[in-house]
């Protein structure tokens, strides 16, 4: 087995029983992720990229097909807190501090106290935050509280981390700002990133590779490996490399939406 | 529907309340079961034991079934037995005397419902305007409402007593000073609710009918009074039940002039427990009639004014 | 009949002044002048008419005459208090909201019960359940036993429905963050279930701070030992000393609005978080 194998789908199905009947959230899907890759999943509402994204994290669980994630299943990997979680909404907890809400699942895995305060001093650093430890979300701007919530996901050296379109309830102006950030903390850190997303520049800007998917059934279209340089300033976006990137990606999401009846 | 997908659960729930309190009936009413068998010199079995429990006289507990053939003996064979007695009298007095029956549960449920409704239309009613004058003055809102919020923290029915007694003195007895404890008791929650639901409009509606030029009487008609539908229904359901309490309060008091509550009070005088049970399980069944009765009020209410889908 | 004229006067005075006051720019202030202004106005016209017409002060006693009353009889009042509020509504209280926190606890885990419970425990808490108190009273004795025992009872319901609603508050969302830290259900219990259920969890206890007091007082009209502010309030009022009645009213006043205040500030101290607590500060 390639060791650099991070995480692994075989013929994956999750089938939903509802009351109009079976709903196909995700078909046969077939994938393979390399460790410190950046992988987007972009397509249309229903499409299955969060579906497949909650199964990788033991939030769902698949009716069909295999996965693995570290080489364990997603319940042991879940179990040995393999990766950290970053949802659509911050989700801080408004009765803890900055601080206190990063040290929650240090807490939970039964970390040294002053463990906690290194990482988290370290952590806040990173997604530059420093000096905000003893504020309330409350008292932090949506951006901020975004950037609290990654924090929070990093704060235990999980080797993946998970995000399920954390930028979407943003502003364009704070969503570049985080972007950049994002790949920067990448390059630091080096994790395997997974990353949901409904924006074509955000997924063509961040990713190694772009995976293209469709609904009914949810399954993958297209897998897009980037051609793009590992260091990327903002203004990327406006070279033809960039473009051409983005073509065919719009181009795979319509041939997905094609396919629908 | 809720209650459908609920059914279930809430049905078992309560068929094990039931036979939790068949079980208690054996363990409250033992004593007096072995005194009984000790001074007879028998032993008892647990089946005799559970059969003598079960069906004692004056016992501590009375089971579910005890309660219920007394509920039934003083209501519908009550009104039976003094049906066929008045045969051949007039119609209307047949029904006088049955209501008048001072045997009857039926009796005393309608004194305490009489005290209960008067009081709570009355309480409602002036609430309401309150909650009108409290919206629309400053000078209003600014004084009265905080005694008004204060007052639901000060235990109100400790004045029930002595409002009794001062009206008897002055001569009013009977219905009137139950149903003014009861009418105190669904006035506070009707202000708080009336006055939360008057100015519930937001903002945009508000700006809406002053593009309009609405003066403030239309805006009350048309805006503000609607809206207050839902918030007025519940302030009714929880005045409804306080209500009920006040009234069987009063009467526990004073208890000459009859209700719910006298009933009790006799009871517990004269160690007949099963009534006493009896007269609560009526008026809880009336309290349980009374809040389903403004519910279904207010559904109706709700859907012809859409608030419901 | 001058002490009537006098008492309009001082209506229309206290109307003036709270008049006034409502037209100056708003501010926190005019509640609570107001207000006072409000209340020292009806005290003043309750003195006014009640020495002025010809109401005998045995039925209706004028406030300086419950003031004497408070006065001369501090140490009866004070131990009807212990009797009542101590005894009786503290224990119950605390022995009630304790029960009926553990009981939604238990039966946090089964969404059967749950579901079977909380309508049967809604259309409980809508009954009139004082009606209790003598069987209660039967039960436990004259004592302040029976007294907390009727406090139990008609606290149980209100602050277990408000409980586990409570529980229920922390959204799925949450709920699935601490599934991926793989916290235990004791560690997800503590951190997130319930600081999300305080806000509801005090939404009960405010309710059942009034409701302590009223059951307490109401349970002693039913047979007490010769002290408590129920026994007082009901042997007083049969005896015409209605001084003493309104003095013990005041002493219940009182109580059950402090009561209800330190329950509301320490609600505020633990759930300075939430948007109801926060208005005005913050961002």
């Amino acid at each position: 087995m390639n060791h650099d194998v991070v995480i692994k789908a075989e013929k994956l199905c999750l089938t939903f029983e509802t009351n109009d009947g079976p709903v196909h959230a995700l078909k046969d899907v077939d994938l393979t992720i390399n460790k410190g890759e950046f992988v987007s999943f972009i397509g249309p509402s229903g499409c299955g990229k969060t579906t497949f994204l909650r199964v990788l994290a033991d939030l769902e669980t698949p009716t069909g097909g295999e996965v693995s994630v570290n080489g364990m299943t997603p319940r042991e990997a879940r179990r040995k807190r393999a990766y950290g979680f970053v949802f659509q909404a911050a989700g801080l907890y408004p009765w803890r501090t900055i601080g206190g809400n990063i040290k929650l699942p240090l807490e939970i895995m039964g970390i040294s106290k002053d463990e906690q305060k290194k990482q988290v001093a370290e952590v806040l650093e990173l997604v530059d935050l420093k000096g905000f430890e003893n504020k309330f979300p409350w008292q932090l701007s949506g951006g901020m509280q975004q950037r609290a919530s990654i924090a929070r996901a990093l704060a235990f050296h999980a080797d993946i981390l998970l995000m399920d379109e954390p930028f979407g309830a943003l502003d364009e102006i704070v969503r570049d700002h985080l972007n950049e950030q994002l790949l920067q903390l990448w390059a630091k850190t080096n994790k395997t990133i997974g990353f949901v997303t409904h924006s074509i520049p955000e997924a063509v800007y961040l990713s190694t590779k772009i995976v293209v998917m469709s609904p009914r059934p949810g399954r993958v279209t297209e897998v897009i490996e980037s051609t793009l340089p590992r260091e990327r300033p903002l203004d990327i976006r406006e070279t033809p490399e960039f473009l051409a990137l983005a073509h065919r990606v719009r181009e795979g999401l319509r041939a997905g939406h094609g396919d629908d009846a | 529907m809720v209650m459908m997908r609920n059914f279930l659960p809430i049905l078992t729930v309560t068929l094990v309340i039931f036979a939790l309190w068949y079980a208690f009936a054996i363990v409250l009413n033992k004593n007096w079961a072995y005194d009984k068998a000790t001074r007879g010199g028998y032993e008892l079995s647990f089946s005799e034991l559970v059969s003598d429990t079960w069906t004692q006289k004056k016992p501590r507990l009375p089971t579910p079934d005890q309660v219920a053939a007394e509920i039934w003996k003083s209501t519908g064979t009550a009104a039976i037995k003094k049906w066929n007695r008045t045969e051949g009298k007039p119609f209307s007095e047949r029904v006088s005397k049955v209501l008048g029956d001072k045997k009857s549960l039926l009796r005393h449920a309608w004194l305490t419902l009489s005290a209960t409704m008067l009081g709570f239309v009355f309480g409602t009613g002036l609430g309401i305007l309150l909650a009108i004058g409290i919206v629309h003055n400053k000078a209003m809102d600014n004084s009265v409402m905080p005694w008004v919020i204060t007052s639901q923290t000060i235990p109100i029915l400790a004045l029930a007593p002595m409002i009794i007694v001062v009206l008897n003195a002055v001569g009013l007895s009977g219905l009137v000073p139950k149903a003014v404890i009861s009418a105190y008791l669904s006035f506070f929650p009707v202000v708080v609710g009336m006055v939360k639901g008057l100015r519930s409009p937001d903002s945009i509606q508000l700006d809406q009918m002053r593009t309009w030029f609405a003066s403030k009487s239309q805006i009350f008609w048309k805006l503000r009074l609607p809206s207050s539908v839902p918030y007025l229904f519940t302030s009714l359901k929880i005045g409804v039940a306080a209500s009920l309490v006040g009234a069987i309060v009063g009467e526990l008091t004073i208890s000459q002039d009859g209700g719910l509550g006298a009933r009790m009070l006799q009871g517990n005088y004269y160690g007949t427990t099963i009534l006493i049970w009896a007269a609560l399980i009526f008026a809880a069944a009336m309290a349980a009639v009374l809040v389903s009765s403004v519910g279904l009020a207010e559904r109706i209410t709700k859907k012809r004014m859409g608030f419901l889908a | 009949m001058s002490l009537v004229l006098a008492a309009l006067a001082v209506w229309a005075i206290g109307w003036g002044i709270n008049i006034w006051i409502a037209r100056q720019t708003p501010g926190r202030w005019q509640s609570i002048t107001s207000a006072t202004i409000f209340g020292i106005t009806l005290v003043l016209m309750w003195e006014l008419l009640v020495r002025g017409s010809g109401i005998s002060p045995v039925i209706l006693p004028p406030p300086s005459m419950i003031y004497t009353a408070f006065v001369s009889s501090t140490d009866i009042l004070m131990a009807d208090f212990i009797q009542t509020f101590v005894k009786g509504a503290l224990t119950g209280y605390a022995m009630g909201c304790t029960a009926a926190f553990l009981t939604a606890l238990a039966i946090d885990r089964s969404d059967f019960l749950k579901r079977g419970l909380l309508p049967i425990g809604n259309f409980v808490a809508a009954l009139p359940i004082i009606g209790m108190a003598p069987i209660l009273v039967m039960w436990f004795g004259f004592d302040w036993q029976s007294k907390a025992a009727v406090v139990v009872i008609m606290i149980f319901f209100p602050v277990l429905v408000n409980t586990v609603q409570g529980l229920d508050a922390a959204d799925k969302m949450q709920k699935d963050l601490m599934r991926t830290y793989a916290a235990s259900y004791w560690q997800s219990l503590f951190k997130l279930r319930l600081p999300a259920a305080a806000p509801f969890i005090f939404n009960g206890l405010k309710i059942a701070s009034t409701l302590a007091l009223i059951g307490a007082i109401v349970a002693e009209f039913f047979g007490s030992p010769i002290v408590g502010m129920g026994f007082r309030i009901s042997t007083g009022a049969g005896r015409l000393e209605l001084d003493l009645v309104w003095a013990e009213i005041v002493v219940a006043a009182v109580a059950g609005s402090a009561f209800y205040g330190i329950v509301a500030l320490i609600e505020r101290k633990a759930t300075f978080w939430h948007p109801s607590q926060r208005k005005g500060r913050g961002l």
